[in-house]
């Protein structure tokens, strides 16, 4: 076996990264989160003020209620394109199969940003999309809703995690053995039963996980709002950004993240066990 | 398919046969797998599918479970057309050669999956489902997960799971292949009871041609993508249509030579026989030759000296590799005799030196 020198010394630098950059500007978060801002400077006074603030200030409350439901409807948009995607590819993509999945691939390469511009072109007032229903007659006067509001958030953050979602489904897909798909055809279920009774169930753990990447990065995701969100769009991750910027109200800050961090940790930890669940190697 | 196979010497009950397999093929790309295959199957016969990995007796499975479709040919089961049938219309139920068990049900519910997959009565299933259990003595482990079983145990829920819908015809994909020897001929000898008990007719798929001759009322043997032969066991041992067929099924000699004026000659030996002149090749099982200790012999056989080369025991028989002179090799089966060696004089009948195609 290994030396315990040799075992310190490969453990050390990954541990030391998670304690300086995780560990510790948590603790400091959490800290933080206790502490207060008077006249402009932060003060190490403990207090609850900050956790009474955000739940009983409706703007807080509302908007974390607002960034739920977004990143809900993320997730489930992402799932409703990523699944039928993953199961075409997997069962009748035939050799078009590697194609196709490059094209699911290559969206990733292009930036964050570029795709986030592109879709305030496409949205706008005077962009693509309203420039195509005027000049069909569609409609006679630029459709507002589409840029600037809580659909376009859940469409720009729909379009950069669907393929998130798709590829731990994809992976779950291809690992199910034909053999149990034939077996399920062979006791005299049809393609709808095959699917939900044998598919889906074992597909569940890809699922689950693609769910929780788009749940947890929509959460957390102040970019998408900025871009096409407008006032009624502002996610919480927006508001965590003021605060601890112009607003200078660092323990305020702190404490929604924290609120955050149990959100996302919680919601880590169920999947977890629901994935242990639909497991069955 | 050989002229002197014959495939359609089927004991065919009153009603005909349960599946008619009529010039079946399948093509894959360029690559033919199955060429113009006919097959008659009896209800309640036990057919084995015997041939070498790629000689196309899975892709004929595949054809009349449904998970394949012919590129030609028809399928026809009990009257009704089954190649344009979804697999799961069709009356026919498989066990697959690595079980494919769901991983994500119990025991008890992967038997119950065919009965709710056909919509049967709710109040129905746990009786057939206990019945079916028992049936393969696994009542015990209905709650089990498959990945918890033995290869035997998975085996028998498969079993059990393929039986539930009472298919008219069962295939099984080499089902003994993953269990070890003991095993192995224990489940032969369940199998067949089995489908005694059941009456329902089975296809079964097998590269071992001692699992083939000891389970089966008829073997089809498949080549390339065509049938060699079909037969029953002790026939196609006995009388081999072909060369193939006769090193395949069991081990053999096989004498090439050629008849002239009414006498056939392989190397030394010679004996007189009935068929027109020509190159011919006979086949002559190791255990049709025996010692001959008198020096006498009959009209009927052959007599002829050989060097022992080589001597095999095992226990009961011994094999000797004998050298005939010129080159010529014999394979001899004899009761267990002690160490030889030397020359000795033996004989077989001509009888038994059957003529097979090349």
């Amino acid at each position: 076996m290994y030396s315990r020198t040799y075992k310190t010394i490969v453990a050390a630098p990954p541990l030391l990264w998670v304690g300086l950059f995780l560990l510790l500007p948590y603790t400091l978060m959490f800290a933080h989160s206790f502490w207060a801002v008077q006249d402009g400077t932060l003060v190490h006074h403990w207090n609850l003020a900050n956790y009474q603030k955000l739940f009983t200030n409706p703007l807080y409350a509302g908007v974390l209620f607002r960034t739920m439901r977004i990143a809900a409807s993320v997730t489930l948009c992402s799932l409703l394109l990523g699944y039928p995607l993953a199961y075409y590819l997997s069962f009748h993509s035939g050799t078009r199969k590697e194609l196709l999945y490059q094209l699911v691939i290559v969206p990733l390469w292009v930036s964050y940003l570029v795709r986030g511009y592109a879709w305030k072109t496409i949205l706008g007032s005077d962009g693509v999309l309203n420039g195509f229903l005027q000049y069909f007659h569609f409609t006679h006067a630029p459709v507002g809703f589409l840029l600037y509001s809580p659909f376009a958030v859940v469409l720009m953050l729909t379009h950069i995690y669907t393929p998130f979602v798709f590829l731990p489904i994809y992976a779950s897909i291809e690992h199910i053995p034909r053999s149990l798909v034939e077996a399920s055809q062979d006791l005299g279920a049809g393609p709808a039963p095959t699917f939900f009774r044998v598919i889906l169930p074992l597909s569940m753990p890809g699922l689950l996980a693609g769910a929780t990447f788009a749940f947890v990065l929509s959460l957390g995701d102040f970019l998408a709002p900025l871009l096409v969100g407008g006032s009624s769009g502002t996610m919480i991750a927006n508001i965590v950004q003021t605060l601890f910027g112009a607003s200078y109200d660092w323990p305020l800050g702190a404490a929604i993240s924290v609120c955050i961090l149990v959100i996302t940790l919680s919601l880590l930890f169920l999947t977890e066990r629901l994935e242990k669940r639909w497991s069955f190697k | 398919m050989s002229g002197a196979a014959n495939p359609q010497a089927a004991s065919l009950d009153a009603k005909g046969p349960l599946l008619e397999v009529r010039a079946a093929a399948k093509r894959f790309g360029t690559r033919d797998v199955l060429k113009n295959i006919s097959l008659n199957i009896a209800s309640g016969e036990f057919l084995t599918l015997l041939g070498e990995s790629g000689s196309g007796k899975t892709t004929l499975l595949r054809l009349i479970a449904g998970f394949e479709q012919p590129t030609g040919g028809e399928i026809w089961m009990a009257g009704e057309r089954l190649d344009t049938l979804p697999p799961y219309r069709r009356r026919v139920n498989t066990v697959f050669q690595n079980y494919a068990l769901f991983p994500h049900l119990n025991v008890r519910d992967n038997v119950a999956y065919g009965l709710r997959a056909q919509g049967a009565l709710k109040s129905d299933i746990p009786g057939r489902v206990d019945e079916a259990l028992r049936m393969v003595k696994m009542a015990e482990f209905a709650g089990a997960r498959p990945a918890t079983l033995s290869g035997g145990q998975q085996q028998r829920v498969a079993l059990a799971r393929a039986l539930i819908n009472r298919p008219k015809l069962l295939l099984l994909d080499e089902p003994l292949s993953a269990l070890d020897a003991n095993l192995r001929k224990q489940m032969q000898g369940e199998l067949k009871a089995l489908q005694r008990e059941v009456g329902i007719t089975f296809l079964f798929v097998t590269h071992d041609q001692e699992e083939a001759m000891a389970l089966s009322d008829r073997i089809a043997l498949l080549r390339d993508g065509t049938l060699e032969q079909v037969a029953s066991p002790r026939e196609i041992y006995a009388r081999p249509a072909t060369a193939y067929t006769a090193q395949f099924i069991g081990q053999t000699n096989l004498l090439r030579g050629e008849i002239r004026g009414s006498i056939a000659t392989c190397g030394a030996l010679r004996w007189p026989v009935e068929d027109a002149d020509g190159p011919a090749v006979f086949s002559l099982r190791p255990e049709a030759i025996r010692l001959c200790t008198d020096g006498t012999r009959q009209i009927s056989e052959v007599k002829f000296r050989a060097s022992v080369r080589q001597q095999i025991y095992a226990g009961a028989s011994e094999l000797l590799e004998m050298d005939c002179g010129e080159g010529q090799l014999l394979r001899v089966r004899l009761p267990a005799c002690g160490p030889m060696n030397g020359e000795r004089e033996f004989v077989f009948a001509i009888a038994d030196a059957i003529r097979v195609e090349n």
